[in-house]
């Protein structure tokens, strides 16, 4: 029997094959009773999901937009009964068939699936109250909904020591090999750092020898973290010191938050993916005791000030015949990016902008000119962030720059602190942020989504190179949600060359492009490390796999740059004064000195 | 082999010969098991140092060929002894009492199954049938066969004949 339903099934992708992917003919079958048309190569849990039969994965991942497909079909918790087929087949690896009968919810399905769920819970710490992801767990949900109440096996559990970075804690007694981090690292990222590592009940999920993190090529992206379905992989939390800087008289504490916290904090309290929380967001800072409450944008302005008198700089002494600069120039503005190039780029550490990252950039300017402005000594200036993102918490603490940031939560973490203080998100009035590190323009805020900081720099640019006025300052040739995208914007009669990439994967490709001469003549490249730009950063809210609620995200955006008044990075006044009484021109020694920095190459296993 | 430019030497020929072998292939492509097979026969055993060799070389991550290491039991990051003991402990050395030879043997040399004695002299390994069954329980020294192993005497015997 087992065989006839093979020869079916290879028979069926076969046809799919012939006919192709746009034409791929729809697929009966049954489910539950229920009959459901799906397109061929669908599987088993395609179909059940179009008929809202919920069938419950633990493993299964499929993140449709950015190639990533865990089908490791290891758990085994999806099991379905295929009539003809004697063993029980994983629904999210079983690929549909003309007339074929499935039942989801019969006894022998329902028996199966609670004794895997016994055998995975027996080696599982059961400290749900304490772990911190109690409330998203996947494991704690589908226990849940199989009723579970008691753990019939008893048995040895596997241990394994505790691994904590400045941005993520590996606790893999947790871990319940789905390997979806592992996927994440190599498949999507193409990082390496995990891998599965030894066999039988040793088998987990590490880094080569078993090294702490910090001794990996891990670039801390934390996109790990966004597919675990359980605590085996979460962030390094830091609301505790948030809350005793908070409580300390003598500090004045600051916090700026990152553009695309704004688009998915909302998420956290139920409102629908994509609605922009600025001005609530702004309520809740202040609520929660913050001094002044600022807008990374402010820094990301700085950010173009800088990086775009670097390109303007490389671009004219290429221009003049000059062949030995440093072309395309790369952003810099993603810690994650950064920490990838020093670790597997090692060649082409001259090529990237030297401009700090906006997070940096704002901690240099608080601690010197904010702090001599609102005269507070820099030992009692405790400047915080929030960031849809965990490299940046590693990032705040390396060591060239000086503790310019001192603490960094996450949207996440966020959201915990605003629910521990009892405010009550949705009802907040909006408020504006503070001025002056709070002005900001449109272009600041498109940083947090993939082709934004490249879209703010072009604003920019344009106008310096060519001296005339940019009337239509969205260049939709640059957006979009491809991995790898190019365009080309002519500047004057110069044509710009740009290229775009999102997720580690694809960066590498073009990053191996541009080792291998540069064939596409490209005069600047954005990166981002996580899928989407920052709104799929490793500390957003968890999208559990839907693509959608990234590009809802990524429209806010768009609609929060619609609605600046000013939307050009040079022409936000707090940025123009910014340089005229403390910096003075872009590239000047001070600048230079607060706003860049140097790449270090790090030799990691 | 005490001075440490000669063994620096004789190591810089074993990267060598890795380095050809992987050169010499066709394709690099699904070789990683063969390129380690080659390097432990060459190393004698995968440290760390030779693992990073041929990730880089290979260009397949480290932490993969950390996985492959630490996953098929043939390979080991343990030096092997100047004489490797293998007991068998297949199923008809095993009933005939493989686990007590290989307590003794623990305790003989103080060391457990997968190490290495500290003066490099013996390592001591399991290993699964070696198609001797009628002469279980087996011990191999080497490529030397010792058969009927039952006493702690002939743990001892054994072992006196590779006092130096």
């Amino acid at each position: 029997m087992v065989h006839v339903w093979i020869d079916v099934n290879l028979r069926q992708l076969l046809e799919n094959n012939v006919k192709g992917c746009n034409t791929m003919a729809d697929i009966k079958l049954t489910i539950d009773g229920k009959v459901v048309e799906v397109p061929a190569g669908s599987t088993v849990l395609d179909a059940a999901k179009k008929l809202d039969i919920h069938i419950p994965t633990l493993c299964h991942l499929d993140l449709h937009d950015t190639k990533m497909v865990n089908k490791a079909a290891s758990c085994r918790i999806c099991v379905v009964e295929v009539e003809g087929r004697n063993n029980l087949a994983p629904s999210c690896a079983t690929p549909v068939t003309e007339g074929m009968v499935v039942t989801t919810n019969s006894p022998r399905v329902l028996n199966a699936r609670k004794v895997v769920l016994e055998l995975m819970v027996s080696d599982h710490p059961k400290d749900c109250l304490i772990c911190e992801q109690s409330g998203n767990c996947s494991l704690q949900y589908v226990s849940k909904k199989l009723g579970m109440r008691e753990v019939r096996f008893e048995g040895k559990e596997s241990t394994y020591k505790p691994d904590k970075s400045k941005s993520i804690v590996r606790d893999m007694d947790k871990c319940i090999m789905c390997r979806r981090c592992e996927t994440m690292c190599n498949d999507v990222q193409s990082v390496g750092a995990l891998s599965g590592i030894n066999r039988g009940f040793d088998a987990v999920v590490s880094t080569a020898f078993e090294v702490d993190l910090s001794e990996s090529v891990c670039t801390y992206c934390g996109q790990c973290v966004a597919v675990c379905p359980v605590g085996a992989l979460t962030e390094a939390e830091q609301t505790n010191d948030i809350i005793s800087a908070l409580a300390n008289p003598e500090k004045t504490v600051i916090i700026q938050t990152a553009p695309a916290v704004r688009a998915a904090l909302g998420e956290e309290f139920g409102l629908e993916p994509g609605t922009l929380v600025t001005g609530k967001m702004v309520a809740a800072l202040r609520e929660l005791g913050f001094d002044y409450v600022f807008d990374t944008d402010f820094a990301a302005d700085l950010t173009i000030m800088e990086e775009s008198a670097e390109l303007i700089d490389r671009l004219t002494r290429f221009l003049d015949g000059d062949k030995d600069v440093a072309l395309p120039i790369l952003t810099s503005c993603c810690p994650a990016w950064v920490n990838f190039f020093e670790g597997q780029f090692q060649d082409l550490l001259d090529i990237p902008s030297s401009a700090k990252s906006p997070q940096q950039m704002f901690g240099a300017i608080a601690k010197t000119y904010y702090a001599e402005k609102i005269n507070v000594p820099r030992e009692n200036l405790v400047v915080a962030s929030v960031m849809p993102c965990l490299a940046k918490k590693y990032e705040a603490d390396r060591e060239e720059l000086n503790q310019d940031v001192d603490m960094v939560i996450s949207t996440r973490e966020l959201a915990k602190l605003i629910k521990q203080a009892n405010i009550d998100f949705n009802s907040l009035e909006d408020e504006e942020y503070d001025q002056p590190l709070g002005e900001s323009t449109g272009a600041g805020v498109i940083f947090g989504t993939t082709g934004g900081v490249i879209e703010a720099a072009t604003r920019t640019a344009y106008e310096k190179l060519t001296g005339e006025s940019l009337e239509k300052v969205d260049f939709h040739e640059l957006r979009g949600f491809e991995g790898v995208r190019a365009a080309t914007v002519p500047v004057g009669d110069f044509d710009l060359n740009i290229g775009i990439a999102h997720g580690l994967g694809n960066a590498r490709e073009l990053l191996e492009e541009i080792r291998d001469g540069n064939p596409r003549n490209f005069h600047a490249i954005e990166i981002m490390a996580c899928p989407g730009g920052c709104i799929g950063g490793g500390g957003q809210p968890y999208h559990g796999g839907d693509a959608e609620i990234l590009k809802k995200r990524q429209a806010a955006i768009y609609t929060e740059d619609e609605r600046k008044t000013i939307r050009k990075s040079h022409e936000n006044p707090a940025i123009i004064e910014l340089y005229e009484n403390y910096l003075g021109e872009p590239m000047s020694p001070k600048a230079i000195e607060l706003l860049h920095t140097a790449y270090e190459p790090k030799d990691r296993v | 082999m005490s001075c440490t430019t000669c063994k620096n030497e004789v190591v810089d020929k074993m990267y060598q010969e890795l380095s050809d072998y992987i050169d010499s292939l066709p394709d690099k492509k699904g070789m990683l098991i063969a390129v380690l097979h080659k390097a432990q026969e060459i190393f004698g055993y995968l440290p760390r140092e030779v693992q990073v060799f041929v990730g880089r070389k290979l260009d397949i991550p480290v932490s993969q060929v950390y996985g492959v290491v630490s996953f098929y039991s043939f390979f080991t990051m343990e030096p092997k002894g100047k004489y490797p003991i293998a007991i068998c402990l297949g199923t008809a050395c095993y009933v005939r009492g493989a686990d007590k030879i290989t307590d003794y043997f623990k305790t003989e040399l103080g060391i457990e199954l997968g190490e290495t004695t500290e003066d490099g002299k013996f390592s001591l390994d399991g290993l699964r049938c070696v198609g001797a069954c009628g002469l279980a329980p087996v011990v191999l020294v080497g490529e030397k066969v010792y058969g009927r192993i039952t006493t702690l005497d002939q743990v001892r015997e054994i072992l006196a004949e590779y006092e130096d």
